[in-house]
């Protein structure tokens, strides 16, 4: 394996920081650092994950304060000269905060936190994020959140069409796109996106979650594994 | 010493499921005139200049930047100088 680093970084109010570092590390088994929050040092990651949970509270609107933290100035530089960054839930919420993705995260459509497992369908396929994973798979990945409705312009959803920055869409298990399956009401099921040049991906559900074989469910680490596979091979 | 009254509403676009869960509640009460119930934002603060372009400006930063998002909300704010309280000038 490569000696390709993950950096996690840790906002006050954080609560996946711990997951992703466990299922990486130990489970995975790529190196990881923390970042703190304060600290501008990325300690030379080459992957940067924005964990989920609950950033100064969600105060004002969820992300909005996480994004001036020290640490972001030094990520979004990083995203910027193309260095690869993965928002998961807050982290998705932070990434559209500052800009780094398009759209806004509101409060899910029936007001109600979602806890619970969805299906994923992969509506791109050749990003890095993706690129290598078996061509009939959807995901089974569980989503937590309270503001995960994803909500773009018209323009916007079009441009996202376009550039095929629709990663992934909340699916049937047989992977066929139904109001049914959108637990929060996020537009045209929209569940993940990217960024035009494909380092920056943002997705409300937690791959971290469902790493380990131990919770019986494992297609989390098909996202990870491809990433590495993808950039350093 | 000037004091900002900022109001932060959601654009008339978006969906406010907040709102409609609340109106619930005003039909739960018979008040079956309430229509369109939006929640929105109010927030105040004091900036400590006497230029009253400066703390505009800074109004206007802190809004756009930070306490709204523009993809969602619009702003609107009131300034008005704040005179230092007798106690204060003792």
């Amino acid at each position: 394996m490569s000696n390709l680093t993950f950096g996690v970084v840790v906002f006050p109010g954080s609560n996946c920081d711990h997951d992703a570092f466990y299922s990486l590390y130990k489970v995975l088994g790529y190196k990881v650092n923390f970042l703190w929050h304060k600290d501008t040092d990325l300690k030379n990651s080459d992957v940067i994950i924005l964990p989920g949970g609950f950033s100064y509270g969600d105060y004002l609107r969820s992300g909005a304060i996480a994004r001036f933290s020290p640490i972001m100035g030094s990520i979004i530089e990083f995203a910027n000269k193309g260095g690869y960054l993965m928002g998961i839930c807050n982290g998705f919420q932070i990434l559209v905060e500052a800009g780094l993705l398009p759209g806004v995260l509101l409060k899910n459509n029936s007001l109600q936190f979602v806890c619970k497992d969805v299906y994923l369908s992969i509506e791109n396929r050749e990003c890095n994020y993706t690129n290598g994973i078996a061509n009939n798979t959807v995901l089974k990945i569980p989503v937590a959140h309270g503001d995960g409705n994803y909500f773009v312009d018209d323009e916007t959803l079009k441009e996202l069409q376009d550039n095929n920055q629709i990663i992934f869409k909340y699916s049937e298990s047989n992977g066929s796109i139904t109001d049914e399956a959108n637990p929060n009401g996020s537009v045209n099921n929209i569940a993940g996106v990217i960024n035009k040049v494909g380092n920056v991906l943002g997705m409300m559900p937690h791959p971290e979650r469902s790493c380990n074989p131990v919770l019986n469910k494992t297609d989390g680490s098909l996202i990870f594994n491809a990433l590495v596979n993808n950039i350093f091979n | 010493m000037f004091k900002a009254k900022v109001l932060i509403k959601r654009r008339p676009s978006i969906l406010d499921p907040q709102g409609k869960a609340v109106e619930i509640g005003a039909r739960n009460l018979g008040l079956d005139n309430i229509k369109n119930t939006r929640i929105g934002k109010y927030i105040e603060f004091d900036i400590d200049t006497s230029d009253k372009q400066e703390a505009e400006d800074e109004v206007n930063n802190y809004c756009k930047k930070l306490l709204s998002n523009p993809i969602m909300e619009d702003y609107e704010f009131t300034l008005s100088e704040e005179t230092p309280s007798e106690e204060e000038v003792v």
